[in-house]
Order: structure tokens, then sequence, then C-alpha cells
């Protein structure tokens, strides 16, 4: 009988797990069943959920208001610039908080950690004023760079948890084979740390692809992601819910696809050093 | 050549000191084995030597130059770690060329000094696997490979045999002796492990905490230990220690006797004794016995004596081969 219980209680578990699932992926699907719809269907009480006039419309006249290849462009521009600048800074910290560790190292990594924790409002003015100075507002390298500064202390917790786990005996006997700093870096250190900054470059990609509150305050027509795509779609001529579903769908559906094929890494490099 | 000398290395990780002074001479070609038990500083010696530490005082010279602020590569060793330490990522070859490749040696020639190592430890049929396939043996011979091809004036040895199984390990250590023997070149060997030390050392260095206790070749340290450190740690079974009335009678407050060197006999002897355990080896036995007034002893028989538990025995120290100490645990010369 017992065996039984388990059973019952085993599918209770899956469906409440399904449940949870459609609960937290229900409204991706909407929005992307609302682009679909017709402006009239798409405020229609009670809801249509399957049976409506299915149309592309809205894809054509979103991509007729705004170019979106011009905001697709900008975003992955700026998540690469800001991920290789990064893995440029963060490779070579997070070795050095790894294998040369200090009696302060724990503090400084956990203090860089918490700039991310600060709100990034209190922080606007100062660097909208600074980018006006150095005239780099509305700029690739101007969000390039808060972007890169923003996500680095993550970047370099998660390298410095990886590089933490590659034995310190492999890197000495490099250093006995006669590399230096950097080719022990290059040869040894990184291609054995491949997965773990597969992870880290994945997560910086979503991260800056995701970013809206920068990208909206400091960029306006030249260096606009596709976040600020969407945004325009909200406010100015009230609001068009199949529309903006259809901006929506286009603007997440490269960085939700990249995430799909990648879970399986991108699951590794959260919880790696979590179980050994 | 290959000659080391460490002139008052010391060694200390902010307030502890672990090395607080040593003093050696290795001479070129020798094999020298850093003995002691863990914690005592050998391997931090070993690295102080290869340059993965930075001394805190005194100098380390190779044939005669000072190499104290040189880089680990430029001081021309190389280097066997316990963990092997094979690079994971690369096959058996680029592990071996690796050093050789830093060293921007063309790669024709270091093809041909990989496959002379590979031919000479026996892994040529292994050169394009990786380290994850192969066996712990292998490995370590993967690791020697790379030691060797970089042709060094000194090996390091860091405990290289402590991953492996019993059997592997005595094939290993008649490998690393043949080894020697065919490139006479320096090693230097670190281990816990006594038998591994006598039995392939030219010179033990016995260490306990960062200092050296006894250096020497392995049958001086067997015969004339100079303290009591050294007469318990060299040899095995352990030297028998007796204290107290019972070694006064000999002429000294503190007696050794090693358990081979004591007679046994059924019917009379000095001390009589009771059989607690007995352990046969095959070709030799162990006894454990009790004594009255001195604890446990334990006495080296040949062949099987057929003594069991209980039994009651009677033994006799040979004299001649009595290690006398001093209260401070220092050998009396007579």
């Amino acid at each position: 009988m017992a065996r039984k219980a388990t059973t019952s209680r085993r599918l209770l578990m899956t469906f409440l797990a399904y449940a949870f699932a459609l609960m937290l992926f229900f409204p991706i699907l909407w929005m992307v069943i609302t682009s679909f719809k017709s402006e009239a269907d798409a405020i229609a009480l009670p809801p249509k959920f399957l049976f409506f006039h299915w149309t592309l419309a809205n894809y054509i006249d979103v991509q007729a208001r705004n170019n979106y290849w011009r905001f697709a462009f900008n975003s992955v521009t700026l998540s690469f610039g800001s991920t290789v600048l990064g893995l440029l800074v963060g490779i070579p910290a997070a070795y050095a908080f790894a294998f040369a560790p200090t009696k302060n190292t724990k503090q400084i990594l956990l203090w860089m950690l918490s700039t991310k924790m600060m709100p990034a409002v209190g922080v606007l003015v100062p660097i909208y004023l600074l980018l006006l100075q150095f005239h780099l507002l509305d700029t690739f390298t101007g969000l390039i760079i808060i972007l890169f500064l923003s996500n680095l202390p993550i970047m370099i917790w998660m390298l410095y948890t990886y590089f933490k786990e590659i034995p310190h005996e492999i890197l000495e006997a490099s250093r006995m084979d006669g590399a230096s700093r950097w080719k022990e870096i290059v040869y040894v250190l990184s291609p054995m740390a491949v997965p773990g900054i597969a992870s880290t470059v994945l997560l910086n990609i979503i991260l800056s692809w995701n970013e809206t509150f920068w990208s909206l305050n400091v960029t306006n027509i030249h260096a606009a992601p596709l976040t600020a795509f969407i945004a325009s779609y909200s406010s100015p001529e009230g609001l068009f819910w199949a529309k903006l579903s259809a901006a929506s769908t286009l603007a997440v559906a490269p960085i939700v696809l990249l995430g799909w094929f990648s879970q399986r890494q991108l699951v590794r490099g959260l919880t790696f050093g979590a179980v050994k | 050549m290959g000659k080391i000398n460490l002139l008052g290395v010391r060694k200390t990780f902010a307030e502890v000191v672990v090395i607080p002074s040593v003093d050696l001479e290795i001479p070129d070609g020798s094999f020298v084995v850093f003995v002691g038990p863990s914690g005592c500083g050998k391997s931090t010696l070993l690295r102080l030597i290869a340059g993965l530490e930075d001394l805190s005082a005194g100098h380390v010279l190779i044939d005669n130059q000072d190499v104290t602020d040189f880089a680990p590569a430029q001081r021309g060793l190389s280097m066997v770690f316990q963990s092997y330490a094979l690079y994971p990522h690369m096959s058996v070859a680029s592990n071996i060329g690796f050093g050789l490749k830093m060293a921007g040696v063309p790669k024709a020639e270091i093809d041909k000094k990989v496959a002379y190592a590979a031919n000479m430890l026996n892994l040529t049929e292994y050169l394009t696997r990786r380290p994850g396939q192969l066996s712990g043996g292998q490995r370590q011979r993967v690791a020697i490979g790379r030691a060797i091809v970089r042709e060094p004036k000194a090996f390091l040895f860091d405990e290289p045999l402590s991953n492996l199984d019993a059997a592997l390990r005595v094939q290993m250590r008649l490998e690393i002796t043949r080894l020697h023997q065919s490139l006479k070149t320096t090693m230097i060997y670190v281990t816990h492990d006594q038998v591994e030390a006598m039995t392939m050392a030219d010179m033990i260095v016995v260490l306990n905490r960062g200092n050296i206790e006894q250096a020497g070749a392995p049958m001086e340290l067997y015969e004339s230990p100079k303290n009591l450190f050294v007469a318990k740690f060299i040899g095995s079974p352990t030297m028998n220690i007796i204290e107290g009335e019972r070694a006064q009678k000999y002429g000294a407050p503190t007696i050794g006797i090693r358990p081979e060197h004591i007679k046994i006999s059924r019917e009379t002897g000095d001390w009589p004794v009771r059989v607690s355990i007995v352990e046969r080896l095959g070709s030799d036995t162990f006894l454990y016995v009790e004594a009255e007034g001195m604890g446990q002893l334990t006495v080296r028989a040949e062949g099987d004596l057929g003594a069991k538990p209980g039994d009651q025995l009677f033994l006799t120290p040979d004299i001649g081969r009595l290690h006398r100490f001093n209260p401070k645990g220092e050998a009396i010369r007579t």
C-alpha cells in the first residue's frame, strides 16, 4: 500500500509542478497569442484564447512604424560589446581573487556585488552628467561602458567560483613549465574553465539584452536597443495591446531562443559549486 | 649539472614559522629524499627550491648561482606533483611537450623529444589520449615524461606515489630509481613513507618541525640515528624505546633496540615477556609482546616461530646494537 501512496503523491507533485510552470510561462504565452490578434480581439471581454481571427498585421505595422532590425542590431552590439569588455577585465580579476587571495578578498568580492543592490536611479544624475560631459549620450560607447560596469561584479563573482574549483597544482605545473601569467591564463586556465566562461557569457548577454533602465535614460535614436523599442509602444497614442505584444515578442524572441538552446549550460553555470 | 645549496633558508606564513633555518648541500646527481611526518615542512622546502614559494630569508643556489629571485621556470628544474597536475584538456603528447612549447622550441624538435620520452616511459600508444582516459600509473608516467623532456638540472618529486595503490607504488618506485640510474640527474624526492626513503635514496634528510634532524645515507641513519626522533622514524617496524629503571641497567636514561636485534628464546634470556599478537608475513614474523616494566615491545623473527598469543618467551637484546640516548633525546656515542 505504501507504494501506491508514493505513486499518487508523485502524480500530485508532477501535476503541481506543471501547474506552477504554466503559471510562470502564461504571461509570455498570452503575449505571443495576443500579438496575432486584432486590436479589438486583444481587449475583448471575456478574453479570447484561441478562437479568433489570427493575423500577422501587427508585425507588419510594427516593422513599418520603426525599423525592428536596427534596434535588434543595437541590442546585439550592446550585449556582445559589454560582454567582451567584461571578459577582458573579469577573467584577470577573477584569476587574482581565486589564485592570489588576501585577507580581504572575500570582503572585496562582497562589496563589489553589493553595488548591484544599489538602486540604479540613485546614480542616474551623476552618470547622466558624466555621459553628457564626455559626449557619450545616445552612443554605443556610453551604453556599453555602463552595461559592462554594472554587470562586471556578477561576471567576476561567477568566474571566481569557477576558477576556485581548478586545482592549484595544475597552474603551478604550468609555471614550472615556463608559462608566463598570461600564457597560463590563455593555455591552461581558460580552456579548463570553458563551461564556466560560457555560462558567464550567456548570463551577461541576457542581462545586457534585458537591461531597460539605462537604455531608456541615456539613449534616444542612435544606440537604442530593443527594450527602448518596446517602451516606445506603451504611452503616446494610448495602449495598443496587440501591437505592443507583437513588438515585445519580437524583442524577447532572440534571447528566449538563446536561453532555450543553452539552458543546460546556464543552469549548470548558475548552480556551479553549490553541489560538489 | 645539478648541485643545489640551501643557505639559511627560512619560511614563515604570517606569524607561523614553518622552516626556521635550513642549510643543506645536495650533491650533483644524487637522489635525496626529504622525509618526515605530515606538517614537518618537507613539501614547503621542496616548493621553496622550485620557486613556487618565496623565501622569507636565506638563499637557494643551483650550481653555485643564486636563484633565490628567479621564477620557477628560470631555475631549470622539473617537478612531479602528488596529484600529477596534468592539463586535462590536452593530449598526452601536448602535456609532455607543453614546457618545450612555452620555451619556443620548434615543433619538429618537440615531437622528437616527446616521442623519446614516451618511448622511455611506455606511453607511445597513449600519446593521443587525454589524461582522463589513463590509469593512475599511466598518468604518473605522463607527469614524469613532462618533467624529463625539459632536461632539467634536477627533478623535484612531491609525494608522487601516494595516490597509487600498493602494488603500483612498488613498481613505480623501481621505475623512478631506474630513471635516476639512467639519467644520473639530481632528484629531490619528498615522502612521508620511510620505506620509500630507505629504498630509493642516496641521502635521506629527516625533517621535523622545519628542522633537519639528520641527513645522511640510509644505512647511516638506520645504524646510528642522531636522536630519538630519527631512531623512531627510520626503520620498520619502529625501534623499541625503553625508559627508566630497565634502561639504566644498560647505562642510559633511554635506550632503543630495533625489533630485528633481539634474540628470542623459549628457555632463558634477559627479559621475560608474554606474547600478545603474532603477525606472520611468511618470510618473517612480528611478535608484539608485553614485557614487565617496559610496556609493549616488537620483535622480529625470521620464518615462523610457532609462537601463540599468551606464550611465555625470553628476549635478549644484542648489546652491540643497542642505542643509548641522553635525557634530551640525543644519541650517546661511545
